[in-house]
Parts: structure tokens; C-alpha cells; sequence
């Protein structure tokens, strides 16, 4: 809680009372209802989890710069990269962007006072701290060696490991997922300020109420997958184990059916951050904007039905594998829609290659070659020669990484002097984006290649001739972890030092910028009207760009 | 009056009971994909062990499922007359009612768990005390096994239900009492009831998909 602790800025800024300036008390914030302080706890939360997540790839990292086994046993590394996988979907990836920026900025961009449901919103942070607890606790206990994906029979009948604190963390966080989702759903319907109807909101909010909609219809159906794991394991019934008549292939339907949207609920958001910033470092309405905004729509439909391109060497039907082929290419049509759509919104602009914006434009590149690299793996006959290879990891590296942790830090930036009221220290920031970007690079890439000529996932020694590739992914992946700490460092340095900000210094089109920064907790003295459509530039007013 | 009842977020009545209504909806579909996984895996395995399901679900009471039945659905029916109740401002129908629900839909767990206990009792109950032994070489004691594990836990599950709804309604009759509810102000009511009424659904499919395999 200390870290943004807002206490320090109080001479400054005491005149006018804020959502961060109303109450000190740890109570204040532990029982707050407040959309933006519920995104604050979640905004500290998942960055804990975020460098645990990344302290156990660091960890792998530093044993595969070797060749033979030898920092770490075989069983302690299938425990590191299970960590470093269940932390990082579940605890970061999936709440990262709703949960703290969508929290943050749903009521302020479509001007209403809080979610529908603040009191649900509070109890879903409970809920996420209770199941992130109960995996942190079993992976301190000993650890879990399963994978992220809890594949049957081992998770449920072989694995010694702490499976069932583990699994059921990841079930009692989904519930926080299903509410959090739930909320936004029923704000976006029934509290948008009079004027903003459905083609006038931004972006960002399509795609968190795409985002939204995977997570009310997904969740579930992994929370009952891993209630009958659960089952399986404790009292030793089958259902997913052939010696008890049960069938491990109904597991990976069943996974897969939440898992595969899931990734989905880690892009879509990010999505919706990159058509913020696109528009407004290039000063540009976007390009096609229903086209931009059903396409959100379309990849969380289409997204539920692909989960069978995990499985094409499971022994799934030859024609279900077929079908899954075609329609994960199907897929791939909306995600290029927004790409080229942004694109088109930057020919011509005015672009500030601002911090945020760089980020976005690094997303806009590895998003590309990840959605790319997605089609090869989406080939029935490719994807028999470089299935469970260092080429998925690359490719979903490329979306999750390289996509959604671009865009998240993106928004961060952007939307920092909105939450805090004060501006990060841009020279820092750009040299941040520069150094992440470049690290990014050189861990995964060389992981495709890795993959192509056949190295497997998941094994912690490799022949010789796959040292220089895995050497450079591991000195790419310190220069990242260096990216990723500069941030946090000037980032909690401007909680007391950063330049104060007025209410839009981006010179940024959106309600969430017509109230003060930071906003007050009711967040606007006046509910506001809405009479244009989204991305109104070119603005006029003087820009306060440093 | 009615302001004091409209939460902050909310501009006026109207907006706050659209979103609760609409908030409902939302969790009953997340209930529906929940209950859906169970009924994909029941399917997937009736389909593999037919023969071993029909014969399972012979070693239940049909006759008592079916009074079940008819003790929910005439639950929901006085849910539906409490809404009415609740809409039209009449207190003393509501909770008459809100406790005639509460009596059917305990009425339905005792049946439930008469049940239950019986086919424990016969050693139906998957895991170390399971000494069913399969009269037929058709199918094997484990298909059956896999049966009454899908039984235990689906009846389990919408029991788990049931026991969330009637604390809900216990809620409901509290504020009923307390005189909290007008003809402008029953949201609580319809929502709890919309709920009530998925349980009741969920049953409607659970009693043939169990009780009712292979009778001719």
C-alpha cells in the first residue's frame, strides 16, 4: 500500500480533495468502494505478481544458458516455469488491463460516478488477493510442476506436487474475473452519460466489453474443469484418468474452451489502449471506427470457437482439427482489421512519439508477428512439426509480451498523470520503451528459430548447438528485466517529484480528460453531455507536451 | 423517500433496477456455462457408456424425483406470486408467499436427502465405500461409478443452489418484514426471484437426463 501512498503530495495539492487526497487510513482504502481506488489495489497487486512471475523466468532463464542441467534439479525447473505460467495468466495477463486501467476508466470515460455494482467491484479484489494468495502459498510450499494448463491425468492422478492449493487458487480467482466482468458489462449498458451512445464511446470500451463478455462465458466453464480435477484428485474418481473409464482429451476440450478466449481476455484490452493512444499521439479520429469496434466483437465470438487448434496432436478428430484450422484463420481477419486500421490512422497524422506512443508503435509491430506466426501454428501440417517447441513460446510470447505488456505500460504512461496527478519523467520513459523493446527482441526471437529446428518447451537441458540461441535469449531477457524495472523506479519517483499536470496534458479527446487530474471521487462536479462522436481532433488547445 | 433508496452511482430508480435486473442475467449465463461443463461431460460419457447409464439410473427412485419436481416447480410458481405480490405493494401476500417458497424448497432438500442417504446406504456413493457390482458383462462397476459421480455431483451442485436460494429468500423475507419494499422499490425481490426460477430450470433438465435413461 505504501508505494503510492499519495500522503507526500498533500501540501501541494490539499486545496482540492481528490479520489486519492479523501482519507489516509488504510481502512479508507482497504473498504473503499471507489472504481479508481479499487484500480490503485489492483494496480499494486499485479505488479507483485507481475516480478514474481518474472523473478521465476529469470530463474529458468539463468539455467538454460547452459547446455547440461546444472543450476537447478529437473523437478525445480518444471516447478519455476509452472509458476512463472499460472502467475503470470492468471494473476497478471488477465487482470492487468481490465482490472486496473478498465476499473480505473470505465466510469470516467463514459461519465458516470462509479461501476454499477461498487461494493461486487471491492469483493472481487478480495476474491482475486484470496486465490492469488492460495498459489503464492503453494508455490511456496513446495511448488506446483504440472504446467499452467493442469494437463489430466498427471494433475489429477501423478503429480506429487501442491496441485490442489494451486488449482484452487486459479478457481477462486476466476470468480473475481466473472464479477469484474459481470460489472463492466451492466455499467456499459445502463450508465452512459446522456449523449454517448454506442458509436460515440471510445474504443477502449468496446474492447472491454468484448473483453467483458469472454470473461462472464469463459470463466465458468474453467471453474467447473477444475472443480472435477479437483474431484479426480482428492477422492480418486475418475473422470479424467482412462484407467477409471474417464477421458483426458474431455479435459483439454474443456480447457481449451476457456483457455484459448482467455487469450483473448489478455489482448483485447490492449487492444482498446492502442486505439486510444494511436488517435491521440497522431492527433487523428481513427480509421474505420465501427470497423475498429466490431472487430472487438467478432474476435470474442470467433474466439470461442478455435479452442481446438491446441489439440491437433491430441488424437481430436482429423475433421475437427480441420475445422479448427480454417476457423483460427478466420480469427486472424478481425485482429488484421485493427491493424490496419491503425495503421491507416497514423498516414498523415501528427504524430508525438511520446512514451506511450512508442509503446503502442512496438505493439503494433510484435503483435503483428505474433498474430503471424499464429497462422503458421494454425497449419494443420506446421503444427505437427513445431507443436510444444520453443516456436509457440515465441509466438505467444509475442502476443502476451510483446502485446499485452506493451500496451498495459503504454496505458500505464498514459493514463499515469491521470491517476496520480503527476507526469512520469519522459526522457526516462522513452529510454525505458526503447530498452524493453529491444530486450523483448532478443529473448524471443531466437526462440523461433529455437523452435523450427526442434527444440521442445519445457525441458531443462539441450544439446550443444542450441547454446547461442538460448545464450542470447537469456542476456535478451536480463536486458528486459532492466526495462521493466526502470519504470517502477521513476514512476514511484514521480508519486513525489513528477511535474503536476493539469486536467488534460496530453491534449487528449474523452471524458476521463475533462475532469481533473487527479479526478475528484465522485469524478465529475456535473454529469457531463455528450454531442460528438469519438477522437474529435485535431484539439486546440495549447498542448502542455514537454 | 425513494431517493434514500437509489445508490450514489445510480441517477435514478429506474437506471438502478435496469441494472440489477441486467446484472442477474449476466450471472445466470455465467451459471448456465458452469452447469454446461457438467452436462458436456455427462453427455460425452452417456454417449461412450449407454448401456451402463441406463442401468445406473434404474437404482434411483424415479417416483420421488418426480415429486420433486412437482414440489419445485410449484415453488417457483409461488416465487412468480411473490413478485406479484412485491409489484403490486400487498406485504402480507408477499411474505406469505416468500414463505410458502421457502417451505417447498426445503421440502425439496429433505426429499433430496432422503434420497441421497438411501443410495448411500446401498453403497452407491462413488469412491472407497462404492461396492456396487455390475450384474452384466455389458458394462463394468467403473461405468456405473462414473455415473453416480456425475449423479452426486450435479444433484450436489444444484442443492449447493438451493441452499443459496432460500438464504436469499430468508434475506428477502427479513427486509419484507422491515417494510423495505414498495411498488417503486422490489428489485430485490424480482432478482432473487429470476435466480430462483434458474434453480428450478436446472432441475427441469437434471431430473430426465438422471432419473429417466432407458425406461421404456
Amino acid at each position: 500500500m505504501q508505494s503510492v501512498s499519495p500522503t507526500a503530495e498533500l501540501p501541494r495539492t490539499g486545496r482540492v480533495l481528490n479520489y486519492l487526497n479523501n482519507g489516509y487510513t488504510a481502512r479508507s482504502w482497504l473498504l473503499s468502494t471507489d472504481h479508481k481506488r479499487v484500480a490503485i489495489l489492483y494496480l499494486i497487486s499485479v505488479t507483485l505478481f507481475f516480478f514474481a512471475g518474472g523473478a521465476a523466468a529469470v530463474l529458468f532463464r539463468l539455467e538454460l544458458m547452459t547446455p547440461p542441467g546444472d543450476l537447478v534439479q529437473p523437478e525445480t525447473y518444471n516447478k519455476l516455469f509452472t509458476l512463472h505460467g499460472i502467475i503470470m495468466v492468471f494473476f497478471f495477463l488477465i487482470p492487468s488491463i481490465p482490472a486496473v486501467l478498465g476499473n480505473f476508466l470505465v466510469p470516467l470515460m463514459i461519465g458516470a460516478r462509479d461501476l454499477a455494482f461498487p461494493r461486487l467491484n471491492l469483493l472481487s479484489w478480495y476474491v482475486f488477493i484470496a486465490g492469488g494468495t492460495l498459489t503464492m502459498y503453494a508455490a511456496l510450499a513446495g511448488g506446483v510442476d504440472t504446467g499452467w494448463t493442469f494437463y489430466t491425468p498427471y494433475s489429477s492422478m501423478f503429480a506429487k506436487t501442491h496441485v490442489t492449493a494451486a488449482a484452487l487458487g486459479v478457481f477462486i480467482s476466476g470468480f473475481s474475473s466473472i464479477l469484474t466482468g459481470l460489472n463492466f458489462i451492466v455499467t456499459i449498458h445502463t450508465m452512459r452519460a446522456p449523449g454517448l451512445h454506442w458509436f460515440r464511446l471510445p474504443l477502449f470500451i468496446w474492447s472491454i466489453y468484448a473483453t467483458s463478455l469472454i470473461m462472464v462465458l469463459g470463466t465458468p466453464v474453467i471453474a467447473v474443469t477444475i472443480l472435477l480435477v479437483g474431484i479426480e484428485r482428492i477422492w480418486r474418481i475418475g473422470i479424467f484418468d482412462p484407467s477409471l473409464g474417464g477421458d483426458p482429451i474431455l479435459f483439454q476440450h474443456l480447457f481449451w474452451f476457456y483457455s484459448h478466449p482467455a487469450v483473448y481476455i489478455m489482448i483485447l484490452p490492449g487492444m482498446g489502449v492502442i486505439s486510444e493512444l494511436i488517435t491521440c499521439f497522431s492527433r487523428k479520429r481513427i480509421f474505420g471506427y465501427s470497423f475498429v469496434a466490431f472487430a472487438s466483437i467478432a474476435i470474442a465470438v470467433l474466439g470461442f470457437l478455435v479452442w481446438g487448434h491446441h489439440m491437433f496432436v491430441s488424437g481430436q478428430s482429423m475433421y475437427a482439427g480441420m475445422v479448427f484450422s480454417f476457423l483460427s484463420f478466420f480469427v486472424a481477419v478481425p485482429s488484421a482489421v485493427k491493424v490496419f486500421n491503425w495503421t491507416a490512422t497514423l498516414y498523415r497524422g501528427s504524430i508525438l512519439l511520446q512514451t506511450p506512443m512508442l509503446y503502442a508503435m512496438g505493439f503494433i509491430g510484435l503483435f503483428t508477428l505474433g498474430g503471424l506466426t499464429g497462422l503458421f501454428l494454425a497449419t494443420l501440417a506446421v503444427d505437427v512439426h513445431v507443436h510444444d517447441t520453443y516456436f509457440v513460446v515465441a509466438h505467444f510470447h509475442y502476443i502476451m509480451v510483446g502485446g499485452m505488456v506493451m500496451a498495459y505500460l503504454g496505458g500505464i504512461h498514459f493514463w499515469w498523470p491521470k491517476m496520480t496527478g503527476r507526469m512520469y519523467p519522459e526522457w526516462w520513459g522513452r529510454l525505458s520503451a526503447l530498452i524493453i523493446f529491444v530486450g523483448f527482441n532478443l529473448t524471443f526471437f531466437p526462440q523461433f528459430i529455437l523452435g523450427y529446428v526442434g527444440m521442445p518447451r519445457r525441458y531443462y537441458a539441450y544439446p550443444d548447438e542450441f547454446q547461442v540461441l538460448n545464450v542470447m535469449s537469456s542476456a535478451g531477457a536480463s536486458i528486459l528485466g532492466a526495462g521493466y524495472l526502470i519504470p517502477l523506479g521513476y514512476l514511484l519517483w514521480s508519486l513525489k517529484y513528477g511535474k503536476l499536470v493539469g486536467e488534460n496534458p496530453w491534449g487528449a479527446s474523452g471524458l476521463e480528460w475533462q475532469t481533473s487530474s487527479p479526478p475528484p471521487t465522485e469524478n465529475f462536479s456535473t454529469t457531463p453531455q455528450v454531442t460528438q462522436p469519438a477522437y474529435t481532433y485535431p484539439h486546440t488547445e495549447e498542448l502542455l507536451l514537454g | 423517500m425513494a431517493d434514500t433508496l437509489v445508490a450514489h452511482q445510480f441517477d435514478d430508480m429506474d437506471q438502478q433496477r435496469d441494472a440489477a435486473s441486467l446484472g442477474m442475467w449476466i450471472f445466470l449465463a455465467t451459471e448456465v456455462m458452469f452447469f454446461g461443463g457438467l452436462f458436456a461431460a455427462y453427455a460425452v460419457y452417456r454417449w461412450s457408456y449407454p448401456a451402463a447409464f441406463a442401468e445406473a439410473s434404474h437404482q434411483l427412485n424415479a417416483l420421488l424425483g418426480a415429486a420433486n419436481t412437482a414440489v419445485l416447480l410449484t415453488s417457483s410458481l409461488c416465487m412468480a406470486l411473490a413478485v406479484h405480490a412485491a409489484q403490486t405493494g400487498s406485504r402480507r401476500r408477499l411474505m406469505l408467499f416468500l414463505a410458502l417458497t421457502m417451505i417447498l424448497g426445503s421440502l425439496f432438500l429433505v426429499i433430496k436427502g432422503y434420497e441421497w442417504s438411501h443410495e448411500i446406504h446401498l453403497g452407491l456413493l462413488p469412491g472407497a465405500t462404492f461396492t456396487y457390482v455390475s450384474p452384466s458383462p455389458a458394462f463394468s462397476a467403473t461405468q456405473v461409478e462414473m455415473y453416480f459421480m456425475l449423479y452426486f455431483l450435479m444433484t450436489g451442485v444444484h442443492g449447493f443452489h438451493m441452499i443459496i436460494g432460500l438464504c436469499l429468500l430468508m434475506y428477502l423475507m427479513v427486509q419484507a418484514f422491515r417494510k423495505r419494499f414498495t411498488p417503486d422499490y422490489f428489485a430485490p425481490v424480482e432478482v432473487i426471484g429470476l435466480y430462483w426460477h434458474f434453480v428450478d430450470v436446472v432441475w427441469i433438465f437434471l431430473f430426465p437426463l438422471l432419473y429417466l435413461i432407458g425406461s421404456k
